[in-house]
């Protein structure tokens, strides 16, 4: 192991490569690592690796990860970490380093490469299976590397089998249903300053496994006294190998507080690494085996029924001295000491499979809550199976009895400082469910889930349970039940879980073939789903209002054109297309003639409406569908559901071509004159080629389809042509348009033209609770045959009044435009009884119409379409005056504002 | 997660796949059904502990809508089958065997 160093809190120090950080600072002499969170009291380390409750840092180098255990923190040369009080802070600088995910299928999943997990990987290997084995430490052994011990070559040669692949510091954080396990590999943060360049720091495993076995381990119990938070109260088995295997000299006076033969094997390993081991107090009444003998023999202390009350500390907070107290005789005596080792049993890991609702069971001979589950598909071993080895002769005991005064220092949980005292109060406040103490005192809440708490918790209710019953026994544990643990099981980063899905690949980008043109001519976009469409043109100087102003004023007066590609496409053949189309619109498509179009309204069973969008028939057995902009997916997915599960008599073929067409609009009473001026092939005058006709012709030679087809309320035309062939066609317009001063015009123009004409946006202007009617739209409702949500506009609750319908609102005042969203409410509403005002709606769509020189809106109101002509009040946020508002005064009209009678439409 | 067999791609993600709920429910005779059977066909599902047929479509694979038996405690998947065939028995159902002894409780 090479020399390295690091800083902490700015100070430099020595360490060996790879070691963790807590072993580092306990070895420079470092007791108090940070101060508890609410209480402000000295805390060190206590525990080994991810049950640390204590000794959180901040990394200040690299990616500055915050709520580290200085326990699982590998230290290499360079690295630098400040510790923290539990609060962690968000570093200010994006975070540089790569993250990935992996998908892995095999034979078997092995997680924990302990003993019996290593053992477990051996027997798949004999049965001809592949083994992914998993383990969060740096290298395999589980508790062995702890003891400094080889693995036996048996299980090393397991180890190199080509069958089994082992990844190490690879933590499974979740086990889902049917095998699924997530985990997480930690790659270059423990190489620090040699870390090779590109190499992701965490990995992100996604693993399907046939058989999957869990031998995670078990973590060691502390015990509930008073003052046991102070630095140099450890469990035991860390003190022991923090001593022994990390070369630890700052514990020269130790006591072990045992209710197992574990205290007795960490005593052993102190007394042999130096440290004067002043007694064992173990609280049983009896204790026997190979390392009580030793322990014995070794000539340290053992005093049996006798276990620690209380600490006392010198001047910087670090453990002083010990209460001893003897169970039997009811009598108290201190001890000189700077280290108190505890062991108060072992805690497996039940966390996996309580994911998937797999349920601990108590066992009263282990002192436990074990997981002996064993099904071909999962199976459980080591410590979680309740395999403790033969020497440990476990106690339930989880601390001595603590007057009222002591049980305020009493610690459960030190992340979040919650006492004994605590859970009394909570018990006090009626609270008998483990689920709802944990909630009312917040313990295991933390950074470490309750790894040392949440089985404390158990004991100490069971405790006080024994206590009302006048010291009878009362709960025991398997009454109380664990804690549900969710994953993950340990923090995981979510820089992790977003991989490289993050800034431009977070989610795809949908552009259009004349992207690159709206890009040069200074478009600023909109994302609608994931397409960016131009939002506006603005020229030099312009604001966006007055780009608005413009574009609507070329598209009403002169020519204006907008690339509307991203419109949903659907091509629909088949000898019952007609058939399928009458069903699935409320309107008729099957008498639609050949190279006519019509817009058709999609409902869904309940009767609401879904979609809607002009469809061409291109011949007998042959449709193009266009849906919104944000509907085509659904629309199609909609249309396969019904074909496939309902109507599979039926002969259609659906097929998305919304990529595969471009569609420009050239809109406006100069449309057809310059259209036709690169149309030679075809007549557009307006009896040749009438409203809602469409007709295939070149330009140039390229085939199109043209359409007159009107988002706007204008004379319109729309050009359809292969995606390649678009950018042409657009650039050609442009310069023949030059003289009739063409305009390019955006998404937000496009909504001024449509709402004047008061043409819905599905999902604007509709909420989910509308049928045509509500829209007003009872003509386009077919009474002549069925189609998907007919039978339901028969229902009361469809037919009743109070209904949201859609209407138009002319303001009083012409220059302010309405926020959308804002409510509506009776003339001169006032608060009722509650201080709230009921509102009779809202508005959905709000611009200004150059067109009609005001400010114009379209609302859903209750009953509208039955309230023409009343005056409304519109109270809006005035953000000037604190939490003001001022009523806006609104006229309820037909939402139709321009041309009713559709002269220039049909012009 | 679950792991669903699509009878046409086989063992797949959940994520590849959309829920369609509960399989088998048939569409009624829009003319010759109450307010309340309709407003039942509409809203109203089985919604067992236990065994569910249940529609799902593999939108990210092959787009087909295909029929499963899932145990909605256990998330266990039993026999998959296609629209409009014989739906298979729940898993643990007892054969629709008559044994003879069935009639003779009274």
């Amino acid at each position: 192991m090479s020399e390295i160093s690091f800083s902490f809190d700015d100070k430099l120090y020595e360490g060996h490569e790879g070691e963790p950080m807590a072993a580092a600072l306990l070895r420079s002499g470092i007791l108090t690592i940070t101060n508890s969170t609410y209480h402000g009291r000295p805390r060190g380390v206590v525990g080994l690796g991810v049950e640390e409750p204590n000794a959180l840092v901040q990394l200040v180098s690299g990616t500055q990860e915050s709520m580290l255990p200085a326990t699982v923190i590998e230290v290499s040369n360079g690295l630098a970490a400040c510790s923290m009080t539990g609060i962690g802070a968000l570093p200010e600088s994006p975070d540089e380093a790569r993250y990935d995910k992996t998908n892995c299928y095999i034979d078997t999943l092995v997680i924990g490469a302990g003993v019996a997990g290593i053992t477990a990987a051996d027997e798949h290997l004999r049965a001809g299976r592949e083994v992914l084995l998993i383990d969060d430490q740096p290298g395999p052994g589980g508790h062995l590397r702890h003891l400094g011990l080889e693995l036996p070559s048996a299980l090393r040669d397991v180890l190199a089998h080509a069958n089994l692949t082992y990844v190490s510091r690879c933590t499974a954080v979740g086990l889902y249903d049917q095998n699924y396990i997530v985990a997480v590999e930690r790659r270059s943060d423990h190489l620090g300053n040699n870390a090779p360049t590109g190499r992701a720091r965490i990995r992100v495993w996604h693993i399907r496994a046939d058989r999957v076995v869990l031998a995670p381990g078990a973590f060691q119990r502390p015990l509930i006294f008073a003052n046991n938070d102070r630095p140099g109260i450890m469990l035991s088995h860390a003190a022991a190998t923090y001593v022994a295997l990390h070369g630890v000299r700052i514990f020269t006076r130790a006591v072990i507080a045992t209710v197992d033969n574990q205290g007795y094997r960490d005593a052993l390993r102190l007394h042999v690494a130096g440290v004067q081991v002043q007694g064992i107090y173990d609280v049983r009444s009896g204790a026997r085996g190979p390392s009580v003998d030793a322990a014995r023999a070794a000539g340290i202390p053992l005093r049996l029924r006798a276990t620690v009350v209380d600490t006392a500390s010198n001047a910087e907070g670090a453990l002083h001295s010990v209460t001893i107290k003897e169970l039997d005789a009811n009598e108290t005596f201190q001890i000189s000491a700077n280290l108190l080792a505890v062991s108060g049993g072992w805690t497996p890991i039940v966390d996996l499979p309580t994911h998937i609702g797999i349920k601990p069971q108590w066992s009263e001979e282990n002192a436990a809550f074990l997981v002996g589950h064993s099904t071909e598909g999962l199976r459980t071993a080591g410590m979680l199976s309740g395999d403790f080895g033969g020497d440990d002769d476990p106690f339930v005991f989880f601390g001595p009895a603590l007057d009222p005064e002591q049980a305020r220092h009493a610690y459960i949980d030190l992340q979040r400082d919650v006492t004994l005292h605590d859970l009394r109060r909570a018990v006090g406040a009626g609270l008998y469910s483990i689920e709802h103490i944990k909630r009312y005192t917040t313990i295991g809440t933390a950074h470490d889930q309750g790894k040392t708490s949440g089985m404390l918790t158990i004991g100490a209710l069971c405790q006080l349970n024994a206590v009302e019953q006048g010291g009878k026994s009362g709960l025991s544990p398997a009454d109380v039940g664990t804690l549900s643990f969710r994953p993950p099981y340990v923090p995981v980063p979510f820089a992790a879980l977003a991989g490289r899905e993050r800034g431009l690949l977070s989610d795809p980008i949908r552009i259009t073939s004349l992207h690159q043109w709206h890009v040069e001519a200074g478009a600023v976009f909109e994302d609608v789903g994931q397409w960016k469409r131009p939002w506006y043109f603005p020229k030099p100087g312009e604001r966006m209002e007055d780009a608005v102003r413009r574009e609507c004023v070329a598209a009403r007066q002169g020519v204006a054109v907008m690339d509307a590609s991203t419109l949903g496409k659907i091509d629909i053949q088949g000898p019952d297309a007609a058939v399928f189309l009458d069903r699935i619109y409320t309107n008729m498509f099957s008498t639609l003639p050949e190279g006519q179009c019509r817009y058709g309204l999609m409902c869904k069973v309940e009767g609401i409406v879904f979609d809607d969008g002009v469809t061409t028939r291109l011949g007998k057995n042959h449709f193009l569908m266009t849906t919104t902009t944000g509907g085509a997916a659904r629309v199609l997915a909609w249309l396969e559901e019904w074909l496939q599960t309902e109507w599979h008599d039926l002969k259609v073929y659906c097929t998305s071509v919304t990529e595969h067409i471009s569609t420009i609009a050239l809109v406006g009473p100069k449309s057809r004159q310059l259209l036709q001026e690169v149309i030679t092939d075809i007549d557009l005058s307006k009896d040749a080629f009438p409203f809602m006709h469409s007709r295939m012709a070149t330009i140039n030679g390229i085939p199109v389809r043209i359409s007159r087809i009107s988002f706007s309320g204008e004379l319109a035309f729309e050009i359809n042509v292969a995606g390649g062939h678009a950018l042409h066609i657009w650039q050609l317009l442009w310069v023949l348009g030059r003289p009739y001063d063409l305009t390019a015009y955006g998404t937000e123009t496009m909504h001024v033209l449509r709402a004047e004409k008061g043409y819905i946006i599905v999902g604007q202007d509709t909420d989910g609770t509308q049928t045509p009617y509500d829209l007003n739209m009872s003509w386009i409702v077919s009474k002549k045959k069925e189609f998907i949500g007919k039978r339901s506009f028969q229902l009361p609750y469809l037919k009743a009044t109070g209904r949201l319908q859609l209407v138009g609102l002319l303001p009083e005042t012409p220059e302010e435009v309405i926020p959308e969203g804002a409510y509506i409410t009776v003339l001169n509403a006032q608060p009722d009884d509650h201080g709230k005002t009921p509102h009779a709606g809202y508005v959905t769509s709000s611009y200004h119409s150059p067109a009609l020189s005001s400010a114009f809106a379209l609302a859903l109101v209750a009953d509208g379409l039955n309230r023409m002509g009343e005056i409304v009040d519109v109270p809006v946020p005035a953000p000037m005056i604190i939490r003001g508002k001022k009523v806006l005064r609104a006229t309820i009209c037909d939402s139709i504002f321009i041309d009713k009678e559709n002269i220039r439409r049909d012009s | 997660m679950l792991y669903i067999p699509c009878p046409h791609c086989g063992l797949r993600n959940e994520t590849e796949f959309h829920y369609g709920a509960e399989a088998g429910v048939a569409y009624p005779d829009p003319n010759a059904v109450t307010d309340s059977e309709w407003a039942r066909y509409l809203h109203i599902r089985a919604n067992p502990k236990g065994w569910l047929a249940e529609r799902w479509v593999h939108f990210a694979g092959c787009g087909r809508w295909f029929n499963l038996w899932r145990n909605t405690i256990t998330h266990e998947i039993g026999p998959v089958y296609l629209p409009f065939t014989t739906q298979p028995k729940a898993p643990g159902t007892p054969d629709s065997h008559r044994d003879g002894h069935e009639g003779s409780k009274v």
